[in-house]
């Protein structure tokens, strides 16, 4: 039997047919610019026996991020959940509450130490010893310090944690920070108000396969997701050109799906993929909604690319 | 003296809250309730261009996205004095229904049900019998032996691999879960069903909202996707409403009702007082008449519609960790957060003190429990049909009177029954769209001016979680002053200076524990008021000391 018909023995026995997974695996190959031809190498790095410990920390945030996970499909939340990884911590959908979430915290981390992969999200409030954030009684400056410190690597999900994100928007009262500010290390920054969950996945499935993190750009992010702008694949790319604009919402413009860069479009300083993937499994994204880029993978996007309706 | 116990972190919530509950002879004799985090983002708006107020404010929450928004449009659209085109409206409505079918789902599986539902158990379960009793309650389809018995060899060999991820260290076995083993099955099974359907009513919303999480399509004066007002969107967000109804009410009901006929006890457990709504749904003409969910309140339990008016709201901060003042109206008041939010010495909270970032709002000096129990119980007194229809036929199946409402079991049922009518209804809006549209009317967006000067708006919603409000005031294009009051600020705020605890502080009382190390029986009470804390930390400016100086419209 050859290790390929092993591997797809395993998953039909998960109730996963051959067609889904082989259909996530190019999903993911093309995603990270691998040649399809990379799928089967995808499949069987996500079918390991030890699933990979995961250890998921939220400080201050708003959930976005998860909830932006749970949109996932192929692989859906379900599979990451029951197939491909351990999520040890994870305080949105874990059962244990209180001292037994701290037990299970601990206990993944001491018999992980060192091997587990550390999400963040959420940025850390520093003003006054981080006491804007706690956990357990714990300051949320004190609960990143340990978690992170004892991973193999930290992801962090989302602008918040990446870069600050809203609640370091000026004049960022609680004084937040990203996690890289905050504690002086070099996490992978998945950035996005939320960021597309299939980003997300293929960093951890470009881990799983090549047994090292993908190449980032100077802000951390992955090249693959964040290498270029939207300005370069947006599909009314033709109409900036032709000085072809929506004026006003609901004009000719926007009948036509015209170029909204007159709108406050920000798309030609944004980088992300959001024209190519779109969001929802295809089903719309902001600027083929209507609605003009406003940067939110970009660091201190709140105030730079702020008036968000407006060109600056 | 009864024993201490402190539950922190919660899980299965938004947010960051710490309940301490006291136990005297296995009952909860006292509560607490703190939220942990404080962001500022009320301050963050102030001087910034209004417009980016729906954006920013959405940032509140990522599991109750767009319901910012939604507010944030409507009090701007107020404070310049814009009314919005017919198409921008359904639209709205129809963005802000796929909020509440996908949230209520999503709660009452992914946050809720393992409360009362023992995924361990389900491991044990016949799949035979699983089928049967599937079947007797539902035409959902996949619902066979095999598919029971797929789900349960899945559970199984997650359980055998030893990494039980999300499910360790949990209270499997607890003597307060009562289910049968097929009944843990069906209801697993749902629960992964449910997860791989909340995919799709994301996708509903994002048709017109561009993306879900954090939509963009709500601007003040209607909506940016007036090139989506053509046939193939709206059949797409038809068939996919459609599938929606039908997971609801094949699955999602008659879930919650098998969970009730076994946990009926729980119809006299964690009951409040008081409920408040302010409404949704508009239609044509004016608010309040034109709401679909009315506006009203509902006082000591007594179910007669009251009329509710949001000049009767106030706040204070006696117990929360902000300098001192009096009762005032949202937009009225003078405060400033203490530069330190201290515990006792123990690490508890300080029971006698000040002991969260919550604030206590109050409606005609008492505190409202609002959310989809409120809204039931207005929309049912107020004689809407839907509503009364679904309360009755739920209230017959368990063959319980109305004061079961107003209890844990209650808020439950009642966000299934609103949740199913809001869908059902949001049906009648697409065909009122496309009548529209038929009309020759395509309008999507009234275009609009800054007023000159000073300008105030309120917007009022009635969002999955509760009575929702932003207040506005600018000056010449700019935020002056931003205020929001949030559902889970009623639902999960503290005690004000007369003693009277906020709502969920109060339903704990009485409730029973069977192990103190284990307090089940406190989350099940917690959760099912679907605590949102990011939304609910009100804002206050510590440099300049003030709340938003708004005047009530």
């Amino acid at each position: 039997m050859t290790k390929e018909a092993d591997v797809f023995d395993g998953l039909l026995d998960k109730g996963v047919s051959r067609r889904d997974f082989m259909k996530f695996s190019t999903v993911m190959a093309t995603t990270l610019g691998f040649l399809p031809t990379f799928a089967p190498q995808i499949a069987e790095a996500v079918t390991m026996k030890k699933r990979p410990p995961v250890i998921w920390i939220h400080l201050a945030e708003c959930t976005g991020c998860s909830e932006a996970i749970l949109r996932a499909t192929y692989p859906f939340l379900a599979d990451l959940v029951l197939d491909i990884l351990s999520i040890d911590y994870h305080e949105t959908i874990m059962v244990a509450a209180g001292q037994q979430a701290e037990d299970a915290l601990h206990a993944s981390m001491k018999a992980n130490k060192g091997k587990y992969i550390c999400v963040v999200e959420g940025a850390i409030p520093t003003k006054n010893n981080g006491i804007y954030g706690r956990i357990g009684g714990k300051t949320m400056l004190e609960v990143a310090k340990e978690v992170t410190g004892n991973a193999l690597a930290t992801i962090c999900i989302g602008t918040c944690s990446s870069f600050g994100g809203v609640q370091a928007a000026a004049p960022n009262p609680t004084q937040a920070k990203g996690i890289g500010a905050a504690l002086g290390i070099k996490p992978i920054n998945i950035s996005g108000c939320p960021p597309n969950p299939t980003n997300f996945v293929a960093t951890i499935v470009h881990y799983l396969l090549l047994g090292k993190l993908p190449d980032l750009d100077e802000n951390g992010r992955p090249l693959f997701a964040y290498g270029q702008s939207i300005h370069d694949n947006c599909p009314r790319r033709g109409h900036y050109e032709s000085e072809e604009f929506v004026k006003v919402f609901g004009d000719e413009g926007t009948m036509k799906g015209w170029c909204l860069f007159e709108v406050g479009c920000k798309g030609p300083d944004t980088y992300n993929n959001c024209s190519i993937l779109k969001f929802n499994n295809g089903t719309s994204w902001p600027i083929g909604a209507g609605a003009p880029c406003i940067g939110c993978s970009e660091p201190d996007f709140w105030d730079k690319m702020a008036p968000f309706f407006k060109q600056k | 003296m009864g024993k201490r116990i402190t539950i922190d972190p919660i899980p299965r919530i938004e947010g960051h809250l710490r309940i301490e509950v006291e136990v005297t002879g296995g009952k909860v004799t006292d509560a607490w309730s703190s939220g942990m985090l404080f962001r500022g983002l009320e301050i963050i708006l102030q001087g910034r261009d209004p417009r980016d107020a729906p954006l920013i404010t959405q940032r509140a929450c990522g599991v109750c996205t767009y319901v910012h928004m939604a507010s944030s449009v409507k009090c701007i659209d107020d404070a310049v004095k814009i009314k919005i085109p017919t198409n921008a409206r359904i639209i709205r409505n129809l963005m802000m229904a796929a909020q509440h079918i996908h949230d209520h789902q999503v709660h009452f599986y992914h946050l809720h049900a393992l409360d009362w539902v023992d995924i361990v158990s389900a491991v044990k379960a016949d799949p035979k019998k699983t089928a049967d009793l599937a079947n007797a309650h539902s035409n959902a389809p996949g619902q066979g032996t095999k598919d029971f018995a797929a789900v349960r060899d899945k559970l199984k060999a997650f359980v055998d691999s030893g990494q039980l991820g999300p499910f360790a260290n949990a209270y499997w076995g607890h003597p307060a879960y009562k289910l049968p083993p097929e009944a843990n099955l069906m209801a697993s099974k749902h629960y992964l069903d449910a997860l791989k359907n909340q995919v799709k009513a994301a996708q509903l919303h994002a048709i017109f909202g561009g993306k879900n999480p954090h939509l963009q399509t709500a601007v003040p004066g209607g909506v940016t996707c007036g090139n989506y007002l053509n046939a193939d969107r709206i059949a797409q967000f038809k068939y996919m409403l459609l599938e929606q109804i039908d997971f609801i009410k094949n699955v999602y009901i008659p879930d919650v009702l098998a969970v009730a006929l076994f946990y009926k006890d729980w119809a006299a457990i964690g009951g409040t007082t008081n409920f408040l709504a302010w409404g949704e749904f508009p239609g044509e003409g004016e608010e309040p008449k034109n709401l679909f969910q009315p506006r009203g309140w509902i006082k000591n339990r007594e179910l007669k519609h009251r009329m509710a008016d949001p000049a009767k709201v106030t706040e204070e901060v006696s117990r929360s960790w902000y300098k001192d003042s009096q009762p005032v109206h949202p937009y009225n008041g003078v405060t400033e957060p203490m530069e330190n939010a201290p515990l006792k010495t123990d690490g508890q909270l300080d029971e006698k003190g000040k002991y969260t970032w919550l604030k206590a709002p109050r409606y005609e000096g008492v505190p409202c429990e609002v959310g989809p129990l409120a809204r039931t119980l207005v929309s049912y007194t107020a004689g809407q049909p839907e509503t009364k229809k679904y309360v009755d036929y739920v209230l017959k199946t368990l063959g319980v009177g109305p004061e079961a409402l107003f209890s844990t079991l209650g808020r439950t049922a009642g966000r299934a029954i609103n949740c199913l009518v809001i869908a059902e209804q949001a049906l009648t809006w697409v065909d009122d769209l496309v009548a529209n549209l038929k009309k020759g009317d395509a309008k999507s967006y009234e275009n609009w001016e800054f007023p000159a000067g000073e300008a105030q708006g309120v917007g009022l919603t009635d969002v999955p979680r509760g009575a929702l409000g932003h207040w506005i005031k600018m000056k010449d294009g700019k935020i002056s002053n931003y205020q929001m009051v949030v559902p889970s600020t009623w639902n999960l705020g503290p005690r004000d200076a007369k003693g009277q605890k906020g709502p969920v502080e109060e339903s704990l009382i009485g409730t029973p524990i069977a192990d103190p190390k284990q307090p089940l029986e406190v989350l099940r009470t917690v959760h099912s008021f679907d605590p949102c804390i990011a939304c609910a930390v009100h804002v206050i400016d510590p440099e300049s000391n003030e709340v938003h100086k708004v005047r009530a419209v």
